[in-house]
């Protein structure tokens, strides 16, 4: 197997801020990795330091087979960077953004390729239209396309559908899906769990330092967490009343429905056991990838405290 | 529409004091406005400058010329600077501007006055901004009755009514002290500053703004080809506007075009260059439009108030002289100025060249050690 992404010990900080932490991460490629974390866990300024944006207080590494340091130009040329905010230009029309980016990186047959580009999208007849008036669905496409122009090996994506409704977001991540199948290697960071699962392997950081690693079912069994659903009449409301209980690690309504999570199996039982009765019905569930961060979330938060 | 609630307006306006405090540069720009305002029109502008640098050629070593000289100095508006040893030297130290003024007294002027024979004197005024020197001009006229009092005995002084002397006064460069030609060319330096200064500053910060600087970033592209490529078009503008000044002066203002066209082209390059490597030095400090606009409006400020657009330089006190010398619209000025209405060579600009030259690498330097091509 080659590795796309291959970094390890990175360090990172801003002022007193120690904002990556000895994050080592592997991505083999043609996969698409999943990464994950809470705001502010420093997801972005591991994305910034692996395409040269960023110079990494200490670590090293490779992607694409470049040193990302020394050679930040080789792997700037292989890779594709879509940032979380949409940063093409709002008052260039949609093909003078793509011909913008066909010459920066020097790409030859450049009106075939815009071409293409459009008629893959389906934005030939909109071409002149201002990248400023697309809905945020296609100015993410739009993105995406640009970052793609140059057929880089590497696709980094920071949050790419935040604010993007489902519909786009499906579209969007089929398109993820079509470039990795030829061969493509994509780190994208998302905070949506369902964008997670369509991802072949999931990493997840927290306060700067990688906490879980593997497919998402690798995860989920790694966590060690048990999730009882409980069901009845405003059994939602008593998130209340065992959120905080020993045992219990989280608590959270889903409808009309409840899943306390723990992983001490003894104690989660002796705390819902209060509730076993009419009208509220108990089962065991498989925890979800949601469950599981929630639970990751707090275990770091308290090993931080 | 329900009525005017105080509480809610009061949550607007803590909201925006908060605001207003929170921005360090805003914050700054409040104070430092008027403390600035108040210190340059308090302190260092003076519409009727005296002290201006004179220079002398004295034909004649008489007790009569040193008296005239004593008498110029008294006035206080003349302070001497130089003796020039031939009508040449003279000529030369008012037109590259070394002096304000040259006074000639010639060779007979004793003899003359001896006579009653029409003696004169002759005051040349680099007259280029009429304002810098009507009030020394005016004090001239009180010359010939003063000067001479105490060196005049007998029948010479007892003639009446006649004054021993006459002051012909030679307004050169601008005769009819037309105010516009001092004024319109020095609005090229102003509004090349102005748009130059503040399109590039905004033009870099606006990417830095909108993310999109990130993006050019992460592609190949090197700090030297981003700065190339976004600087060059701002030149064009500034040759653009440098060609609708320079033709509408002609025109309409029918401002003198005096030559000196080697001195003045290469003033205007030098001056359009420095004006965007310090735009482009304010965005890498900047970090909002908001910000590089106010960073250069205070460029701005001085270089209206302190260059001698606006006020004679030479009414100045030397602290504020200083100031100016650093500002480039000052140099660029005298260089515009200087080659068309006095039609200045080379030899008569070079230090104001070398000073913005001197700008333009410094600028350039900090812009270029300022601008990473990361984030970090």
């Amino acid at each position: 197997m080659t590795l796309a992404i291959d970094v390890h010990g990175l360090n990172k900080s801003f002022g007193d801020k120690h904002v990556v932490n000895d994050v080592t991460i592997q991505v083999e490629a043609g996969r698409i990795c999943g990464f994950l974390g809470p705001n502010g866990s420093g997801k972005t300024t591991t994305l910034r330091m692996l395409c040269g944006l960023l110079t990494p207080d200490s670590g090293s590494g490779e992607a694409l087979g470049f040193d990302i340091i020394a050679q930040a130009d080789e792997v700037k040329r292989r890779t594709g960077y879509m940032t979380q905010k949409f940063s093409l230009y709002e008052d260039l029309t949609i093909a003078e953004n793509l011909q913008f980016t066909a010459r920066v990186y020097g790409l030859d047959r450049r009106r075939e390729r815009v071409d293409a580009a459009l008629e893959r999208l389906g934005l030939t007849s909109r071409r002149g239209q201002l990248a400023g008036t697309l809905s945020g669905g296609w100015k993410q496409r739009l993105a995406l396309a640009a970052a793609t122009l140059h057929e880089p090996r590497l696709l980094l994506l920071d949050e790419p559908t935040a604010g993007v409704d489902p519909k786009a977001r499906r579209t969007f991540w089929d398109e993820i899906h079509a470039l990795a199948a030829e061969g493509l290697t994509v780190l994208v960071s998302t905070h949506y769990m369902d964008e997670a699962e369509r991802c072949h392997e999931i990493a997840y950081i927290s306060y700067g330092r990688l906490i879980a690693r593997g497919t998402a079912a690798e995860v989920i069994a790694g966590s060690g967490l048990v999730t009882l659903h409980g069901e009845g009449p405003n059994a939602d409301r008593l998130a209340h009343d065992l959120a905080g209980a020993p045992g219990v690690e989280t608590a959270a309504a889903f409808g009309a429905a409840i899943h306390v999570s723990g992983t001490d199996r003894a104690a989660l039982e002796a705390a819902v056991r209060p509730y076993r009765r009419e009208p509220y019905r108990w089962s065991e569930v498989p925890p979800t990838l949601e469950d599981v961060f929630i639970q990751l979330m707090s275990q770091s938060q308290d090993n931080v405290r | 529409m329900s009525g005017l609630s105080w509480l809610r307006v009061l949550a607007v306006l803590v909201k925006e004091f908060k605001q207003l405090t929170r921005d360090r540069i805003t914050y700054a720009m409040m104070l430092a406005i008027p403390v600035v305002q108040l210190t340059l029109f308090g302190y260092a502008i003076n519409t009727e400058p005296r002290h201006l640098p004179t220079a002398v050629l004295v034909q004649e070593d008489s007790r009569h010329a040193r008296s005239i000289v004593a008498a110029l100095k008294n006035s206080a508006y003349f302070d001497f600077v130089a003796q020039a040893r031939s009508p040449a030297e003279l000529d030369r130290l008012l037109r590259n501007g070394e002096v304000q003024f040259a006074v000639t007294i010639p060779g007979d002027f004793s003899r003359r006055v001896a006579r009653g024979d029409r003696a004169q004197i002759l005051v040349e005024a680099d007259a280029t901004d009429p304002s810098a020197t009507s009030g020394a001009v005016a004090a001239l006229a009180a010359l010939p009755d003063l000067a001479l009092r105490h060196d005049l005995t007998g029948a010479l002084a007892s003639r009446q009514g006649e004054a021993p002397f006459e002051v012909v006064v030679h307004r050169r460069y601008n005769p009819e002290a037309i105010t516009a030609y001092n004024i319109v060319p020095g609005l090229l330096g102003i509004i090349l500053s102005l748009t130059l200064v503040m399109m590039t500053a905004l033009s870099v910060t606006r990417e830095t703004e909108r993310g999109t600087m990130e993006t050019l970033l992460s592609t190949p592209l090197e700090p030297l080809e981003v700065m190339i490529g976004k600087l060059a078009p701002y030149v064009f503008v500034g040759l653009v506007q440098t060609a609708i000044i320079l033709v509408m002066a002609a025109t309409l203002f029918q401002v003198p075009m005096g030559g000196g066209w080697i001195g003045l082209s290469a003033g205007i390059a030098l001056f359009i260059t420095g004006s965007l490597a310090l735009g482009f030095l304010i965005s890498t400090v900047a970090r909002s439009q908001l910000q590089a606009m106010q960073m250069s409006f205070f460029y701005i400020l001085p270089s209206i108030l302190l260059s001698g657009f606006m006020f004679p330089f030479r009414g100045m006190p030397a602290w504020a002289q200083w100031i100016g010398e650093v500002i480039p619209v000052t140099h660029f000025l005298r260089v515009v100025r200087g080659s068309l209405l006095k039609s200045q060579g080379l030899g008569d600009q070079w230090r104001e060249l070398a000073a913005l030259t001197a700008f333009v690498l410094v600028v350039t330097a900090l812009a270029m050690a300022r601008y990473r091509r990361t984030l970090d």
